[in-house]
């Protein structure tokens, strides 16, 4: 492979010819998805280059969880990709509990999975809605929103709570799925697939759709890797990879799985792998349900994870625990790990440097977004306004993941 | 699940694609190796650090052809203060390798890896921009999280967690 010219990724400066001019896009912009900026330069109605400017939403959460415990953290990785909130968790609790050498009980994994790619669903329904929204499709926005109503009130049924969940813990989850639960999500999974041929029906041979997305916004498989993308953006340009079957983590390697590959790489390319990827989970789900384990949620390991309310009233030792966890925290032994999950948008990866302290030295986190983002200004090169839209809605970028 | 102890021994661990392609090409590039929790690290001598980038990508056997991330950790007070880490993704082999180089505290400064993977564009931008860590090469160092007037990098560990006030 041949050196990288290093003027593909050099950026926008000042005009330099009477005959381009600067296009402000955002903050403020409704097809950005967030409080994206993106500095154009067009000629005419042609982009010659994109810039993408970032940092509006920093909230430092990586120096935040350097002054936290361990279980402290739990909650602040829901805030960075706030779409997959249970992603979120996952990668960090498995990144943790690999430092600490933890091993989870069946039934917790299997409803990791479960609970992940429902998780995975409520993404992709966000991003098909809105991408079709900003294509000028607005049926499609409400359909996905429909279903999506019901896998966020899955959520609110295990956590309590619609979107910031902290629903898995370091050695498990935190709480019994409640009665009736897995009946729900049994009668939602049967359901479900009527509902994706809806929306391919409004969308996959639509001539307006297909007009704004085929043959739109190129990338080709070389830059796709070169550039760091992940996801169903780096399998819309035929890589094929997935994390969840080329390095499974929390029980992946006992589900059957297609991976949708799709060579085109254009916007209608990557269209077609979520779209399939939605059909895919929801058959993990399914799976999931039939063979869904009996047993514990937490492991066994009093140190690190807090004791049922019930013994903590009985026992002198569940107490003095669950004092010691709130109070000073659990050490961990010194060591790193880099943990990469498949989110809905990519590699997501967590970086957890310790140095045998109950506090993380270091937390890092590879957000695919921030990744991806980086691919957007070689989509763009040469297309047109409209398709700067269409190319930024074909990547799914969230802004809290982005910029953390 | 016990943990296994790590293996520091370079001979131990020559099996492992990355390491056997490093010592085979230049053995004195390679300062440290540990294997731990199933994951190797590579500490690399900061003047090379570009090349063997290079070298690891065009590997035939096993092509490191994926930045996965590339961050920083700061040791401070201890020096060498800073650990820039890349990790690195072979694609077709799904083989990771952790690679490490050491920088001072007084003006840390490595090359740049954008010619190797342009993906590293932003994240050493980020990198920059937090810890104050220069990329000698880098086509566009400027800040990218923080105000450009921004004083002080906020992931340094003598920076306080609530800031300056």
């Amino acid at each position: 492979m041949a050196e990288f010219p290093t003027t593909i990724i050099e950026t926008v400066g000042e005009p330099d010819q009477d005959s381009t001019m600067i296009l402000n896009m955002g903050p403020q912009h409704p097809s950005t998805h967030g409080v994206l900026r993106l500095v154009l330069e067009i000629d005419g109605e042609t982009v010659l280059r994109v810039k993408p400017e970032i940092g509006y939403l920093h909230t430092g959460i990586e120096k935040t969880c350097e002054a936290k415990f361990y279980q402290q953290v739990v909650p602040l990785t829901d805030r960075i990709d706030y779409l997959c909130p249970m992603t979120n968790n996952l990668t960090y609790c498995l990144a943790v509990e690999k430092l600490l050498g933890l091993e989870i009980p069946p039934k917790a994994q299997w409803m990791r999975v479960l609970m992940n790619e429902l998780t995975r669903i409520n993404s992709h329904l966000v991003w098909l809605g809105t991408h079709a929204m900003d294509l000028g499709a607005m049926t499609v926005f409400l359909y996905c929103f429909r279903e999506r109503e019901d896998v966020l009130r899955f959520f609110e049924m295990v956590s309590g709570q619609r979107m910031m969940t902290s629903y898995f813990r370091i050695g498990g989850l935190a709480l019994e799925p409640p009665i009736g639960f897995f009946e729900k999500v049994k009668k939602f999974a049967d359901r479900f697939p009527g509902n994706v041929d809806e929306y391919e029906n409004l969308l996959t041979g639509n001539p307006i759709f297909m007009m704004r997305t085929k043959g739109v916004a190129y990338l080709s498989p070389e830059d796709a890797i070169a550039m760091g993308a992940c996801g169903p953006t780096l399998r819309g340009s035929g890589v094929d990879i997935d994390l969840r079957r080329d390095a499974p983590y929390t029980g992946y390697e006992n589900f059957k799985f297609k991976v949708p590959v799709r060579t085109e790489g254009d916007v209608f390319a990557r269209y077609l792998c979520r779209v399939a990827e939605l059909r895919e989970s929801i058959g993990i789900v399914q799976q999931a349900l039939a063979g869904m384990p009996e047993g514990p949620i937490k492991a066994d390991s009093p140190k690190v994870v807090l004791p049922d309310r019930e013994k903590m009233k009985t026992q002198m030792e569940a107490l003095i625990y669950h004092f010691k966890i709130i109070t000073e925290g659990f050490t961990v032994p010194a060591g790193e790990v880099y943990q990469a999950v498949e989110s809905p948008r990519g590699e997501m990866g967590y970086y957890v440097v310790s140095d045998g302290t109950a506090k993380p030295y270091r937390v890092h986190m590879r957000g695919p977004s921030f990744a991806n983002l980086q691919v957007l200004a070689k989509m763009c090169e040469g297309g047109l306004i409209a398709d700067v839209i269409a190319a930024i809605g074909s990547i799914d970028v969230v802004v809290g993941d982005i910029d953390r | 699940m016990a943990l296994a102890p790590p293996i520091t021994d370079i001979e131990q661990l020559k099996s492992h694609p990355a390491l056997g392609r490093l010592v085979e090409w230049n053995s004195s590039v390679v300062q440290e190796v540990r294997f731990d929790r199933e994951e190797l690290t590579i500490w690399v001598a900061k003047e090379a650090i570009r090349e063997v980038c290079a070298i690891l990508r065009d590997f035939a056997d096993c092509p490191f052809n994926y930045l996965s991330d590339l961050t920083c950790v700061d040791w401070y007070p201890s020096e060498p203060r800073f650990e820039v880490v890349y990790h690195l993704l072979s694609i077709s082999k799904k083989e990771r390798v952790r690679l490490k180089a050491r920088l001072d505290g007084s003006s840390p400064a490595i090359e740049s890896v954008t010619s190797v993977w342009p993906a590293a564009n932003f994240f050493e931008r980020e990198v920059f921009d937090l810890f104050g860590v220069r990329f000698t090469g880098h086509p566009n160092l400027k800040r990218m999280l923080m105000p450009d007037d921004w004083e002080g990098h906020p992931l340094r560990k003598d920076y306080p967690v609530e800031g300056y006030r």
